[in-house]
């Protein structure tokens, strides 16, 4: 069933585009030598360059470059062997040139398509219109000073990558679906660390609404939403703003606005009138990027397995469903914990230990899977526990627990805990033996043909034994003994 | 014995080699010239006797220890467009009046490298844009030479006048300089010296002021042609933080100056002969023709169809890369600030306090013309004229090696003669800047006198990284005028 809205006119579509900017990973600047890392001494990582000093001239970096172009092969991209650097020009305090140096006209990567997941299982293809590399501007501090600014420039040529979405998306669900397949692609690629809160991916999100059937309407742009939790209420907030103005028999303007995150609604940031004019040029102080198609298939060869690719292998080769195989391939994180998990072992059970009780842990314990306490080595020891009987399913379930609490291998738990599990069948018979004698009705009402208190007699032996016992012994010497 | 700032830089060098003088004592009699000349040429803005004697202290040590590179000792006065680490930078405008760059240009560290001494930092039309240095916020410079029987104050030319000016009055050995439209070969012309405009490419931008980043070439200029050729031997090269730069070799210019012209053609671009063009500008080119004739080449008339179009083609591309080079010129970071009550307020004071006229009008076209709804018809448009032009070369160079033109359509002219007419003065730029249009080298000579008795110049037009021959050609054109005339403005023999 596809997303809608109902307004007094009617039932109204929304229509998406995405325009992100994900800043590439890569210890330089895109045309200087200077720093990238987060969180640094305000203007530490500012080179003369950066800083826009008289006859400072800009060099590609060519990782950066590389970057951009692994980043266009997993979006399953046109690589342009030729494009080219232009100039937007704009005066802003935090613009030390005085113009961003960008791709314009003829980015370096062409159109692409990526594959999203929705929630009822379906998949969507939704186009990429291009890729293009520019520079980072610096920040403006407005909060420091009563009177003043003050301008932080080491993000000020830092490499972004400005990628643009067809407008195929839908509904805030297909929005934030496809934030997060590109998020997840970024990050297999290791071309962006998608870290939204740190501002390395920020979305501007092109809104319209139309009725159905028809052809596009006018669209809003709602600029540098950080969350793709915002991404989707910006969508819904901006859509049900623009039926208003439709069907308050207005027009609605062609503009930029902003997602007020705490009031939940967009608000106007600039007109069409009030546009920059850019007037964009090519750089001349760079020649055009030209590719070489033997270094672009080198750089094919090296790429990671990506996302689509894996969970596909997880279905296939390790059997799993296409939910499990979707949740463990998220985050690569999360795919290499599980398949170091599942190495030599059943990877069902690896799946199925990973993404419940695991996860559970991570959760209740604050822990992502980065700084898990329980290494992967660790959880594969515990699943090896209860293939060869030391522990019972139950008895795992609380040795995981106590591996969060304190990192131990499962081995040391149980040692300490005296939480072997009882596979002596002489110790099984005697606590059975006691159950029976003790509710010697019970056993004659069984006998007389009521199956359901075998659970009874299972869960009596299990609590004496401390739920240590074997649970297939425990049942089949119950079976063997009430017959 | 020759004076010592009457040396050719070979001359210098091979006295300096000798230990005839020291280069102390060089250094020391080009100071004492600045003291005496400059503040009436104003060829510099800035005068550095410390730095300069503490560099030729350091060349003398050299020489004693025999580790002499191709420039030690030598006295150069460097266009004040060149950053030059710790001594002010100031692109001859207001909004760089007390700027002092931590770092070298790649021009003037090569030359530091070689050896060179650096006397100071010379006058020039405020960042670079002007043709008689008129618009320089330091005050105009005085041409050394006068008409015959006349005081009138004339232009040295420009942009880079104030080097052109030291060189011609023996302020200086030699000269760095730049040239976006003519302004290393008109002033030179102007002066009655050499300058050459090498390849795009050949020198590395880094360090330098921008004015027009497409068309911005530094090149020497000197006395005489070997001197430019030795300077840019020093100067070239490519450079990894000029993405322009090219990566070539740098060849022996100076052995390329006595190669001689026999059997070289020479053309004669029939478009060169513009209308309302002096007689004596037309005579001596003639004159230069047959020199080279007499030296053994052989002139062949070829045409350049789109000459025409080059100088609206140039007022469009030079202004509109220069009002986004200058931008960056906005009171936030360094420069002159003129406090405002808010950012735009800011921005348009310290721009209207910082730059003068000429530098305002290019912005303004150079905006213009980049404009929404203006860009096709004249960027775009001037982009495309300017592939025409460049075509013409090539198509030229298969026939010739080299070119002959004039180098201006004139002498110098009186200070303040053509200050009301922008467009007046744009002309005089007419046979310059077709070589910045397509990225080719172009050698002024200094070829003969006008009947006034100010000097004038033809210019060798050569191929794309063949300097070479353009030396070889002016040398042969060089030898064959004899040009000895001197300025009458000049230190004392």
């Amino acid at each position: 069933m596809s997303y809608t809205l109902e307004g007094a006119t009617g039932t109204w579509e929304v229509v998406i585009g995405l325009e992100v900017h994900a800043q590439v990973t890569s210890n330089a600047k895109l045309f200087s030598g200077a720093a990238t890392e987060f969180g640094a001494e305000p203007n530490s990582q500012v080179s003369f360059v950066d800083a826009g000093f008289p006859g400072m001239l800009p060099v590609i970096n060519g990782e950066c470059v590389a970057q951009a172009v692994r980043t266009g092969l997993g979006l399953n991209a046109q690589i342009n062997l030729w494009s080219r650097f232009d100039r937007k020009n704009y005066f802003y305090a935090d613009l030390p040139q005085g113009y961003q140096i960008s791709q314009f006209e003829f980015p370096i990567i062409g159109t692409g398509e990526i594959e999203i997941q929705l929630a009822d299982g379906s998949v969507k293809n939704i186009g990429i219109t291009r890729l293009h590399l520019e520079q980072d501007a610096g920040k403006s501090l407005h909060d420091q000073h009563p009177t003043k600014s003050y301008i932080d420039l080491n993000r000020s040529g830092v490499a972004l990558m400005e990628i643009v979405s067809e407008p195929d998306l839908r509904s805030p669900e297909e929005a934030g679906a496809y934030l997060t397949k590109l998020r997840q692609i970024l990050r297999y690629l290791g071309t962006c660390d998608g870290n939204m809160e740190q501002g390395s991916l920020r979305a501007d999100v092109n809104v319209s609404v139309r009725k159905a059937g028809e052809g596009f309407r006018t669209r809003c742009e709602v600029k540098n939403v950080n969350s793709i939790r915002f991404v989707m209420q910006a969508v819904e907030a901006e859509a049900r703003r623009q039926i208003e103005v439709w069907e308050a028999g207005e027009e609605v303007v062609q503009e930029t606005r902003l997602f007020d995150t705490s009031r939940g609604v967009t608000r106007s940031m600039r007109s069409k009138e009030d546009a920059h004019d850019y007037r964009y040029f090519p750089d001349p102080d760079l020649p055009p990027l030209v590719l070489d198609a033997a270094w672009v298939e080198q750089l094919k060869a090296g790429l990671p397995e990506l996302p689509d690719a894996r969970r596909a292998r997880y279905v296939g080769d390790y059997g799993l469903t296409p939910y499990d195989a979707h949740v463990l391939t998220l985050e690569k994180e999360t795919a290499a914990f599980y398949e170091s998990v599942a190495e030599g072992r059943d990877p069902k059970m690896a799946a199925n230990w990973l993404t419940g009780d695991f996860f559970a842990g991570l959760n209740r314990t604050g822990h992502s899977i980065g700084d898990s306490p329980v290494s992967a080595a660790h959880l594969g020891e515990l699943l090896d526990l209860i293939k060869d009987n030391t522990l019972s399913g139950k008895l795992a379930k609380e040795v995981l627990e106590a591996m969060f609490e304190t990192g131990k291998a499962p081995s040391v738990l149980v040692e300490e805990r005296g939480l072997k599990q009882v596979t002596d069948t002489g110790a099984i018979e005697a606590i059975i033996d006691e159950v029976m004698a003790k509710n010697a009705d019970k056993v004659a009402e069984y006998r007389s043909g009521k199956d359901k208190l075998f659970g009874f007699f299972v869960g009596q032996t299990m609590k004496a034994m401390q739920g240590k016992g074997n649970p297939t012994l425990v049942n089949d010497l119950l079976k063997q003994k009430l017959a | 014995m020759t004076a010592p700032t009457d040396f050719t830089i070979a001359e210098a060098r091979t006295a300096l080699a000798k230990r005839e003088l020291s280069a102390t004592e060089l250094t020391q009699a080009h100071l004492l010239t600045i003291e005496a000349l400059n503040p009436r040429l104003n060829a510099y803005i800035t005068v550095t006797p410390e730095v300069a004697l503490q560099q030729a202290k350091a060349a003398d040590a050299a020489l004693a220890k025999g580790e002499a590179g191709p420039l030690t000792g030598i006295p150069l006065a460097i266009k004040d467009l060149f950053c030059t680490a710790g001594t002010r930078t100031t692109a001859a405008s207001k909004i760089l009046g007390n700027f002092v760059p931590p770092y070298e240009s790649t021009v003037t560290a090569n030359l530091l490298r070689d050896g060179a001494v650096f006397l100071g930092k010379a006058n020039l039309d405020e960042f670079a844009m002007g043709s008689s240095n008129a618009t320089s916020a330091f005050g105009g410079v005085e041409n050394p030479w006068k008409r015959t029987g006349d005081d009138t104050v004339l232009v040295p030319g420009g942009s880079s006048g104030g080097s052109a000016a030291a060189v011609a009055a023996r302020l200086a050995l030699g000269a760095t300089a730049t040239d976006t439209g003519g302004s290393i070969r008109q002033p030179a012309a102007f002066c009655g010296i050499a300058g050459i405009k090498p390849t795009y490419g050949r020198v590395s931008r880094f360090g330098t002021v921008a004015f027009a980043s497409s068309l911005d070439q530094a090149g020497p200029m000197a006395r005489t042609v070997e001197d430019c050729a030795i300077l840019l031997g020093s100067m070239a090269g490519f450079d990894p933080k000029d993405s322009t730069s090219a990566q070539m070799a740098v060849p022996d210019f100076a052995a390329a100056c006595a190669r001689g012209v026999k059997g070289l053609r020479i053309g004669i671009p029939k478009e060169y002969r513009v209308p309302g063009m002096p007689a004596e500008i037309e005579a001596l080119w003639q004159q230069g023709i047959a020199m080279l004739k007499d030296a053994g080449a052989e002139p062949v008339e070829i045409s350049l169809p789109h000459t025409q179009y080059a100088l609206p083609t140039y007022y469009i591309v030079a202004p509109a890369e220069a009002s986004s080079n200058l931008a960056r010129y906005d009171g936030v970071r360094f420069g002159l600030r003129e406090e405002g009550s808010d950012l735009k307020d800011l921005y348009e004071r310290t721009r209207r306090a910082g730059f003068g006229d000429e530098v305002r009008r290019r912005i303004l076209i150079g905006t213009y013309v980049l404009s929404a709804g203006y860009y096709d018809a004249y960027y775009l448009k001037a982009q495309k004229v300017r592939a025409l032009i460049k075509r013409d070369f090539d198509e030229a160079w298969g026939k010739v090696d080299a070119i002959l033109a004039p180098a201006t359509p004139s002498a110098a002219f009186g200070q303040g003669e053509m200050q009301d007419d922008p467009v007046a003065m744009y002309l005089i730029d007419v046979f310059t800047v077709t070589a910045n249009l397509a990225g080719i080298p172009g050698l002024t000579v200094p070829t003969g006198l006008d009947s006034k008795g100010l000097p004038l110049g033809l210019q060798i037009l050569g191929k794309p990284f063949d300097e070479e021959t353009v030396f070889a050609v002016g040398s042969a054109l060089e030898r064959a005028a004899n040009f000895t005339a001197t300025p009458s403005v000049r230190a004392a023999a």
